[in-house]
């Protein structure tokens, strides 16, 4: 029981950091990105390539799959997105779903269809066990690091967002990024810098989730609904909307695959329709948001 | 001007359009083979085309007085795409055969096909036991999941598992592999404590893993495409069920040779029963292995193993109708017996579906990399879905 609560909270971290840059793009920036599991997929083979094949150290690998794909997310905002931004959002979706679809071709033509498999340190790979019986509460290495990885990264984004500079640039810029510019706020800059760190969160999670996960080139497609699902049910105004919401998701799919696997995957969908009939604007809203 | 470019154009476009027919009908019989090339299933398509590839570059390309002319065809695993490609091959193409079929749903989506053109369909990897009965012109060079499952049930109640849990992917081989091992070992008195499935694409099995844990049987059945193997033994091992005393069998999917290099130690000591094994110990494997891997940078696992078995099926009947297709040709693959990389095969004349020695293989490391090494045998399977 425990152990399933521990599984589903690891689950939902890991869904939380993927989705987070989603919600990013999509609520502050107003922008629809479908390509965003392609930066995670992106992430996720920087970690194969470079632990597996050139043998760096798995937390060497981890900043350098942040960097990378923070770095591809900011060659890509400056090239492709920007001219997107002021169309509607039907074009934003073709021209993101397109770009996904050859993510998928271009890392199967690069690495290969088969999927991936991480080999972790053995420090990681251990597993600690308390108590028996119905209590027992056991928890794997690994899930353990993604769930401290994931809330220090939501807090570090948490206060960025409210307390510094950068953050009230941001929220000026979204709500209004013709007054911002008038104000002096360089909104172009804003909008690549926050893209980037958004793809770069992507990556990490993507490298992160590589071995719960799985990895291979459909990787994009697969998971993209449960993104889509966690940033629709968490509302995107705030950091704590998606981070609730991934955790509800993680956990309920989790105890759903133990306790009716019958039902087994569908479990989210069903969540997603109750709350998202309770409460349309998602769970935690912003008051007058667009 | 204008007028007389396109008149031009187009007769050469009818001039284009008449060749290749007026070169087929002659003395080259076309094999339509269509394979997942790419997508999920793109490793089984990788390694039947090496197989039909090496097949050809060992026995040359004619057959029966012919010369053979394979059309390769990727339908990424997608049934409407199968459908589609053999239809091309076969009005288009006029190939006398159709072969491959990475998946169970492709053979399904083409069988009607060959029954309508009566043009034999060697499936060479599809593994679902019902894939013969959906068309008279089928005829299977790769196995069926009750015949590898079966013996593996047969030897768990033998060697002191008792209470067993069977996980197994939820689609139609999965299906298949559940049901023959509940069968078997329920026949052999051993008690089936649950029966776990879990989705294709959701490769997290942290809660089925649990759940099995928590019911903490003798033996742990799995079937899984191959391709999540690797994971799943991972979570096996990181879960620690190996240290609670669940013995985990398999079918040889699960260790797939092609990946089982790459899977690490937690695959070591994995008992597992399948058809074929890279490390079988004859001279026609030997052969077969040290070739495959000169062509290839890669292991051959049984996938390479139905393929080229289908290619020899086809040369075989092909000589013996001496080219001619049709039914002549799906009555001369049936009853063939032959020497197979995997062993003794017999293409059983009543079912069309293979009869082979199963065999009963533990992971080992030999020499620095992983195999699966026989152990044990079961004769001249037949399979146990066409016994009814």
């Amino acid at each position: 029981m425990l152990t399933l609560l521990f599984d589903g909270v690891a689950y939902g971290m890991l869904l939380f950091i993927l989705a987070l840059g989603l919600a990013v793009t999509m609520g502050l920036m107003n922008f629809i990105n479908l390509a965003h599991g392609a930066f995670a997929m992106a992430g996720g083979y920087i970690l194969i390539v470079l632990m597996q094949r050139e043998g760096w150290p798995f937390l060497a690998c981890l900043p350098a799959a942040f960097v990378l794909t923070a770095a591809a997310g900011a060659l890509l905002e400056r090239t492709l997105y920007r001219p997107m931004y002021g169309k509607p959002h039907l074009d934003q979706v073709l021209f993101s779903i397109g770009l996904t679809f050859m993510a998928v071709a271009t890392v199967d033509f690069l690495v290969g269809s088969s999927p991936q498999t991480v080999q972790l340190p053995a420090w990681l790979r251990t597993r600690f066990e308390f108590g028996s019986g119905h209590w027992q509460l056991g928890m794997g290495a690994y899930r353990l690091f993604i769930i401290a990885t994931c809330v220090a990264l939501a807090i570090g984004l948490q206060a960025t967002l409210n307390n510094t500079r950068f953050g009230s640039r941001l929220r000026a810029a979204v709500d209004d990024s013709r007054v911002a510019a008038g104000l002096g706020i360089p909104v172009n800059r804003v909008f690549l810098v926050t893209f980037a760190v958004g793809s770069g969160l992507a990556g990490l999670g993507g490298a992160l989730g590589a071995d719960i996960l799985g990895l291979d080139p459909t990787f994009p497609l697969k998971f993209m609904v449960y993104f889509l699902i966690v940033v629709a049910v968490g509302g995107t105004s705030s950091i704590t909307g998606p981070l609730v919401a991934a955790l509800v998701l993680g956990i309920a799919d989790v105890m759903g695959k133990y306790y009716v696997p019958k039902l087994g995957a569908f479990i989210v969908y069903v969540l997603m329709i109750a709350i998202l009939l309770w409460r349309p604007q998602g769970l935690f809203s912003r008051q007058g948001g667009r | 001007m204008i007028h007389l470019h396109r008149r031009h154009l187009l007769s050469w476009c009818v001039a284009l359009a008449a060749m290749p027919f007026a070169h087929a009908q002659s003395d080259t019989v076309k094999i339509g083979l269509i394979l997942p090339m790419t997508g999920q299933q793109a490793s089984t398509g990788r390694q039947i085309e090496a197989a039909v590839k090496l097949w050809q570059a060992q026995n040359g390309t004619k057959a029966g007085g012919k010369t053979v002319e394979v059309i390769i065809k990727d339908d990424a695993a997608v049934p409407d795409t199968t459908r589609r490609l053999a239809q091309e091959l076969v009005v288009n193409d006029k190939v006398a055969v159709l072969a491959g079929f990475g998946v169970t749903p492709a053979a399904m989506a083409t069988a009607p096909i060959a029954t309508q053109s009566k043009t034999p369909m060697v499936v060479m990897a599809a593994a679902t036991s019902a894939i013969t009965d959906a068309s008279p012109f089928v005829v299977r060079t790769s196995f069926t999941l009750p015949q590898a499952t079966v013996p593996i049930a047969e030897w768990a109640s033998k060697h002191g598992v008792k209470k067993a849990v069977t996980l197994v992917a939820d689609y139609g081989p999965g299906f298949d592999a559940e049901k023959y091992f509940d069968s078997q070992f329920r026949l052999n008195g051993g008690q089936v404590l649950e029966k776990l499935r879990t989705p294709l694409r959701s490769p997290d099995f942290a809660p089925v893993l649990q759940k099995v844990r928590d019911l903490s049987p003798d033996a742990l059945f799995v079937f899984l495409p191959s391709g999540q193997g690797a994971q799943f033994m991972k979570q096996f091992g990181e879960r620690g069920l190996d240290k609670a005393g669940v013995r985990l069998i398999a079918t040889g999917d699960v260790t797939d040779d092609d990946q089982l290099n790459d899977m690490g130690d937690v695959a070591l000591g994995v008992i597992n029963s399948h058809h074929y094994s890279a490390a079988h110990p004859s001279a026609t494997n030997k052969k077969f292995v040290e070739a495959f891997e000169k062509a290839n940078k890669f292991r051959p696992n049984f996938m390479a193993v139905g393929g080229y078995d289908g290619m020899r099926v086809i040369y075989n009947a092909l000589n013996a109708t001496k080219g001619q297709g049709g039914e002549a040709l799906l009555n001369a693959m049936k009853g063939q017996v032959f020497e197979s990389p995997r062993g003794p095969v017999l293409i059983d004349a009543q079912t069309r579906d293979i009869v082979q020695d199963i065999y009963i293989r533990k992971v080992e490391r030999v020499n620095g990399q992983l195999w699966n090494v026989e152990f044990d045998v079961q004769k001249a399977v037949k399979d146990p879905g066409k016994l009814k």
